[in-house]
């Protein structure tokens, strides 16, 4: 790409202590609390979390998409060496789009319903590209043909609402691809969708990540979907990453008490059917958060830590097994010999 | 106090006969109207069209299908919500269908309905007390003065703290408030509790907490539920029997192991072919990957003969002319196809 800009070493998307707060009348609320994590080009980064973990507010921050009136966004975020936290809205214009794309959940809320599908694709080219209407045309009809749309020509002139959900979220793509970013977020992509289709989509987003070598970044509450499609992953609890590795260890082999609690609470579609063991209580008020590690209060292994200190000191996320780049946010001392004697024999 | 207590006022009771299914759906039909008819030939969307289950007392039948194959119609015409346009809807042998709704009220009181979701069903101007304790009052479940005590009860069943029955829905996390839908459903001592999406609304940890709920309800009060999901894993967990719908029919129903295990219907195969499979990343098998292509047809215009066949790999030319019934065709299972067929677990790439 003419635009490629980014130092050899220094992956695409990297962000520094990303720290995203609302101010609100009970003042600041803070949605991210110091978040870091890199993704370079080809590769796969999943965001696991639940409502409110932040994994959505902090990916909005990375497309610079927060009003600055109403959220404090601190840290960094380079997108191929740019820095986009701070930057004004005329330099965020260029990038949005260009370099970075974002799908999100609910296509028909994200297309607008007055324009034909032909002419959304065809305006988000030309907002980056000196075309005529005849190509950006052109360039819609290949959108929607490599996004597996069957038709193409003849759909250009259609509207959103004569698309079904599936083929709703494949304009969604199409859209987020005109440009060919170099880094595509996908917010919940297939969370409104049948799973055949999410099968579908899950594959397409694939193939396309083959095709043009990006770098993604995929939002999700479904460890399903994770085994799916991610390279790596990113557990977020309350703000804050708790664990990362790649997405065979995270999966296989957590490190981090929540993580565990979340494979215990999902049932499987084979084997025995075991009983689930949910996590207790309920995830922290942004508000009100427990001190010391944000999941004490729910964790079950708070009692091998010694001195209470659970409560009272937030771990840090460092390294926590002999396994390269791996990182728990946890005071356990042996997370993986825990897990292999008494977490794995149980789960579903 | 528990569900099995006497109320202080005689009841219209449901006459029960021994042997005979609790609930039986017998080919029931609901056909909506649908715009562009005219009155010599009317258009119809055909969203359940031909539905038989049974499910007998303390059992659980799952029913998973994807967007518009009825499986919230089914669930709201088994509650009585809606009246069927054709096929009976029999209730310990006696036939709901078109009854008035007089003559329904035993019924609704033994056919309890739980919501995908809890915020719309709760009525936000009610405290909890008052929700719970209306179901009390309109079925006579308790004296007045038991009233207060039986919503705390119930309450505490569901694991919420019985001295918040004075708050208002909103103060409640969204786990919360699916858990007083159910001591809803629960005060009035249901025999059928029929959930439609229960748990799809919730982060994990607390789905999974939802799910012990009415595990522990279906175990301790012996009730039977309908449970609707499109989440196969949670059905899995929750279901004795399980029903596939496709379009408004179901085209596979039986034991979980069996449809679970060794599905027949090519439909049945897509489907659990494409959930993914955590157990996958810890050493289970991986299963056959089947990927369907194109959408579900229009229910205002059903193919005809068997209605999956436009997107199946497995269809000829009798799929098109002639419409299959369920059959059995392998242990516990029963299928509504020409060519059912056991997947081979090697055969990896398909359609």
């Amino acid at each position: 790409m003419s635009y490629e800009t980014s130092a050899h070493d220094e992956p695409y998307l990297v962000v520094r202590d990303l720290r995203v707060s609302f101010p609100t009348a009970a003042g600041p609320v803070e949605a991210v609390r110091g978040l870091s994590y890199s993704v370079p080009l080809g590769r796969t980064l999943a965001i696991v979390g639940e409502s409110g973990s932040g994994k959505s507010v902090s990916s909005l921050a990375v497309m610079g998409l927060h009003d600055p009136r109403r959220t404090r966004v601190g840290g960094s975020v380079t997108l191929g060496g740019q820095e986009i936290v701070g930057a004004p809205e005329s330099a965020l214009r260029r990038v949005r789009g260009a370099r970075a794309a974002m799908i999100f959940q609910d296509p028909l809320s994200a297309l607008h319903p007055y324009f034909t599908v032909g002419d959304q694709i065809a305006e988000a080219y030309r907002a980056h590209h000196r075309v005529g209407r005849g190509p950006a045309r052109a360039r819609a009809a290949e959108l929607l043909d490599r996004v597996g749309i069957p038709r193409p020509r003849a759909r250009l002139d259609e509207y959103p609402h004569q698309f079904s959900g599936g083929m709703r979220q494949r304009v969604m793509i199409a859209m987020a691809l005109a440009n060919d970013p170099k880094l595509l977020i996908a917010d919940e992509p297939t969370t409104a969708l049948d799973v055949t289709v999410q099968a579908q989509i899950l594959d397409l987003i694939g193939d396309l990540q083959q095709e043009f070598g990006s770098a993604v970044v995929f939002i999700t509450h479904d460890l399903g979907v994770v085994s799916e499609v991610a390279d790596d992953v990113l557990v977020m609890y309350a703000g804050r990453a708790v664990e990362y590795g790649t997405a065979d260890q995270v999966l296989a082999r957590p490190l981090h008490p929540y993580a565990w609690g979340l494979l215990e609470s999902i049932p499987a579609l084979t084997g025995d059917p075991v009983p689930l063991r949910p996590i207790p209580g309920l995830p922290p008020r942004l508000t009100d958060l427990p001190g010391g590690c944000a999941f004490h209060p729910r964790c079950g292994q708070r009692e091998r830590v010694l001195h209470g200190r659970c409560a009272s000191e937030a771990p840090d996320l460092a390294p926590r097994s002999s396994e390269q780049g791996r990182l728990s946010r946890c005071h356990l001392s042996h997370p993986e010999l825990i897990f292999v004697q008494e977490i794995l024999p149980r789960l579903p | 106090m528990t569900l099995s207590a006497t109320s202080h006022r005689a009841r219209p009771q449901v006459p029960a006969v021994p042997g005979e299914p609790l609930l039986a759906l017998r080919d029931v039909r609901m056909h909506f109207p649908a715009a562009g008819g005219t009155r010599a030939a009317p258009r119809t969307v055909k969203a359940v069209d031909g539905v038989s289950l049974t499910l007998h007392a303390g059992q659980t039948l799952g029913l998973v299908g994807e967007s518009g194959c009825g499986k919230s119609t089914t669930a709201r015409l088994i509650a009585r919500l809606l009246e069927p346009t054709g096929g009976q809807i029999l209730y310990r042998g006696v036939d709901i269908a078109h009854l008035s709704t007089r003559k329904l009220r035993p019924y609704r009181r033994e056919i309890q309905l739980i919501f995908q979701d809890p915020v719309s069903s709760l009525n936000p101007r009610h405290t909890v007390g008052t929700i719970i304790g209306t179901a009390l009052r309109t079925h006579r479940i308790v004296p007045p003065h038991r009233e207060v005590a039986r919503v705390q009860e119930l309450l505490e069943i569901v694991g919420l703290d019985p001295d918040h029955h004075g708050r208002y829905p909103h103060e409640f996390s969204g786990g919360q408030r699916q858990r007083i839908g159910i001591a809803r459903a629960l005060a009035v001592r249901p025999k059928v509790i029929v959930a439609d999406e229960p748990v799809s609304a919730l982060d994990v940890s607390i789905q999974a907490q939802v799910m012990n709920l009415l595990e522990k309800l279906r175990r301790e009060f012996g009730i039977a539920f309908v449970f609707i999901a499109h989440d196969l894993g949670v059905v899995r967990q929750f279901c004795d029997r399980v029903a596939v719908m496709y379009l408004g029919k179901v085209v596979e129903s039986g034991s979980r192991d069996a449809l679970y295990g060794t599905p027949m219907h090519p439909y049945a195969q897509a489907l659990l072919s494409a959930a993914p499979n955590l157990a996958t990343t810890r050493g289970a098998p991986p299963r056959a990957r089947i990927r369907l292509v194109g959408d579900v047809p229009s229910p205002v215009d059903p193919p005809t003969g068997c209605r999956f066949r436009t997107r199946c790999w497995r269809a000829e030319d009798r799929c098109a002319t002639t419409e299959p019934t369920l059959t059995p065709t392998a242990a516990g299972l029963n299928t509504a196809c020409h060519f059912p067929e056991r997947l081979d677990p090697s055969w990896l790439e398909v359609a």
